[in-house]
C-alpha cells in the first residue's frame, strides 16, 4: 500500500544518530550494563533493538541479551478486528527476573501496544524493572504511559501516520509522515 | 495467510496451506506453554461449551486445558449429568446453548455429522472433537504436529495406520490430512475392518503387518474399540494381537527406525506390546498428547477470529 508522503523526517543518517544518541542514554540512566536486557517488540522494534544492542556493544565491550516479543495475542482490539492476525513466537531466552529491561518499539501512538507488551513480558517473570524506548513518539495517547528514551517526538494530526521503514524490512532507513487511508485508523502503532 | 474458516468439523476438504497455518500457528502455542504462566488473554469474554455426548479423557481435557490457557470461560457438558438424560434432542440443546450467547462449541457426539448439524443450528462457531466414525480433525492436526517436531517435510514420508480402520475417526482424519500434505499413506487390518470406500482414497491397502512395518517411517497403531464390536469382525483378540499386533519382535525383524504413534486409550498387549508403547527410542504417544493442547489452542484462537454478525 503506497500512501501519500508528506515529509522525511528521519533520513539513514539521522537513523543512525539516533540510535547511537538512543544507546548512551540507556547506559547513562542505567549505570552501565549490569542487570540490563533489551526487548523488542515485532516487528520492527526487534530490529531497532538490534541496533541498539550493536551499538552498546560498540561502546562497552560486550553484548546485552535480547528477547523477542510478539504482543498478538495481548492485544486489546482482538474482538474488534474481523481477521486473525498472525501470531508469532515470542523468544525470551535469558531469565528476565531481577532485570532491568529495555522494552524497544518503533513508534508509541496510543500506549496499546505499549499495555499488551508489558503484560506479555510479566508472563516470563518478575522484572526489577521495566523501561521504554521508541524511535518516534507521536502523541495521541489513549492509556497513562510515558516512554523513558524517544527518539524524536513528532506531534501528528488526525489524518496523518507515522511510517518507520528500515533495511532489515523495508529496503531502506528512514522515518516518513504519511497521510492516513480514509476513515481507518492507523495500526503502526 | 489468513484464516477464513468458522467451524472445524473434519480435513476433508482442508487445504495443506491451511493444515500449515494451524501447525505453525501451534508452534507459537508450544512455546506459551513453556512460560512460568502459560496462559494467554486472548479469548478472555469468549464463552466455549464442551458438549461430550461420548465418553472421552484425553480430548476433553485437552480442549478443555487449551481453552482455560486462553482465558475463555467454559462450560462442560456430559450426558450423564444433563437433561440428555431426560430426552432432549441434540437440536433443543443447541438452540438452548444458542440462547446463552456461546461463541464456540466443541462437540463428541456418536453420530457420524452431528457437528454438521449443529453448525447449521447455531450461530458460534463449531469445533469436531469426534464423531461416530467419520472425524477426529484435532486429533489428526496434533499427530501431523507430532510427526512435524520428527520428520522435515510429509513430502514422501511414510505413514502405516494399523488396526481398527472401519470404525475411527482418527484414521479417517488422518488419512485426509496425511494425503493432503504429500505423505504416503498405508491401511492394515483384517479384511473386515477395511471400509468400502478405502479403495476411493488415496493409500495403499496391506494386509501383512511385517510388510506395513517394513513399508513405514511411522507406524500409526489404532485402539481396538471394543465398544463397538458389535458383529465378529474378527474370531479373538488373541488372534488379533498375533496377526496385528504391533510387537518388539516384529520390529527387531524390520531392523530399521519406526516411529510408532497411538491416538489412546492404548489396549497394553492387544494392538501394541505394553513396553513399545512406554520405549522412548520408538513411542511419540505422550509427546502427542502434549501437542493436543497447542493444537487445540490454534484451532480455538484460529477460528475465534471472524466477528460474529
Amino acid at each position: 500500500m503506497t500512501r501519500k508522503v508528506k515529509a522525511k523526517i528521519i533520513d539513514e543518517k539521522g537513523l543512525k544518530r539516533t540510535v547511537t544518541r538512543l544507546a548512551h542514554e540507556i547506559l547513562e540512566r542505567n549505570r552501565g550494563i549490569e542487570k540490563l536486557a533489551i526487548v523488542g517488540i515485532r516487528t520492527r522494534g526487534v530490529f531497532l533493538a538490534q541496533r541498539i544492542i550493536k551499538e552498546i556493544e560498540r561502546i562497552e565491550g560486550s553484548t546485552l541479551p535480547l528477547g523477542i516479543l510478539d504482543i498478538t495475542l495481548y492485544r486489546d482490539d482482538f474482538r474488534q478486528k474481523l481477521k486473525q492476525p498472525v501470531v508469532q513466537q515470542s523468544e525470551i531466552p535469558f531469565d528476565i527476573d531481577e532485570k532491568n529491561i529495555v522494552l524497544i518499539d518503533d513508534v508509541l501512538y496510543t500506549g496499546r501496544t505499549t499495555r499488551a507488551a508489558l503484560e506479555a513480558l510479566m508472563a516470563f517473570g518478575r522484572p526489577e524493572r521495566i523501561q521504554l524506548a521508541v524511535l518516534v513518539d507521536r502523541g495521541h495517547r489513549e492509556l497513562p504511559i510515558k516512554p523513558d528514551y524517544v527518539g524524536k517526538n513528532i506531534p501528528t494530526s488526525i489524518g496523518e501516520e507515522i511510517q518507520v521503514k528500515m533495511k532489515e524490512v523495508d529496503g531502506e532507513d528512514c522515518v516518513l509522515l504519511v497521510e492516513s487511508p480514509e476513515n481507518a485508523k492507523g495500526d503502526d502503532e | 495467510m489468513s484464516f477464513e474458516r468458522k467451524h472445524l468439523l473434519g480435513l476433508e476438504d482442508v487445504s495443506a496451506e491451511e493444515i500449515t497455518h494451524i501447525l505453525d500457528t501451534a508452534e507459537t502455542f508450544k512455546e506459551i506453554l513453556q512460560r512460568p504462566i502459560p496462559k494467554v488473554p486472548t479469548l478472555r469474554g469468549k464463552t466455549i461449551v464442551n458438549l461430550f455426548y461420548e465418553a472421552s479423557t484425553r480430548t476433553r481435557f485437552s480442549f478443555e486445558l487449551a481453552e482455560k490457557r486462553l482465558s475463555a470461560d467454559t462450560l462442560n457438558f456430559s450426558t450423564s449429568a444433563s437433561a440428555v438424560k431426560k430426552g432432549e434432542s441434540l437440536r433443543d440443546t443447541a438452540q438452548n446453548i444458542e440462547a446463552m450467547k456461546v461463541d464456540m462449541v466443541v462437540i463428541r457426539h456418536s453420530a457420524a455429522g452431528a457437528p454438521h448439524y449443529l453448525a447449521q443450528c447455531i450461530k458460534g462457531s463449531v469445533i469436531n472433537a469426534g464423531d461416530g466414525c467419520h472425524e477426529h480433525p484435532t486429533q489428526a492436526l496434533l499427530d501431523m504436529l507430532t510427526i512435524r517436531d520428527n520428520y522435515k517435510d510429509f513430502k514422501g514420508l511414510r505413514v502405516a495406520i494399523v488396526g481398527d480402520i472401519l470404525h475411527s475417526r482418527v484414521a479417517r482424519s488422518n488419512i485426509y490430512g496425511l494425503t493432503t500434505m504429500g505423505a504416503e499413506v498405508a491401511l492394515c487390518a483384517p479384511q473386515t475392518l477395511i471400509p468400502y470406500e478405502a479403495e476411493k482414497w488415496n493409500v495403499r491397502l496391506l494386509n501383512d503387518v511385517d510388510e506395513a512395518i517394513g513399508f513405514a517411517d511411522i507406524v500409526m497403531a489404532l485402539r481396538i474399540q471394543m465398544e463397538r464390536q458389535t458383529q465378529n469382525f474378527f474370531p479373538t483378540l488373541r488372534e488379533y494381537h498375533n496377526f496385528f499386533g504391533i510387537t518388539r519382535e516384529r520390529l527387531d525383524r524390520a531392523n530399521k527406525k519406526v516411529t510408532i504413534m497411538h491416538p489412546g486409550p492404548i489396549n497394553r498387549g492387544i494392538e501394541l506390546d505394553s513396553d513399545l508403547a512406554d520405549d522412548e527410542h520408538h513411542s511419540v504417544i505422550l509427546n502427542q498428547v502434549t501437542n493436543g493442547v497447542a493444537i487445540r489452542m490454534a484451532v480455538l484462537y484460529l477460528l475465534s477470529g471472524e466477528t460474529q454478525e
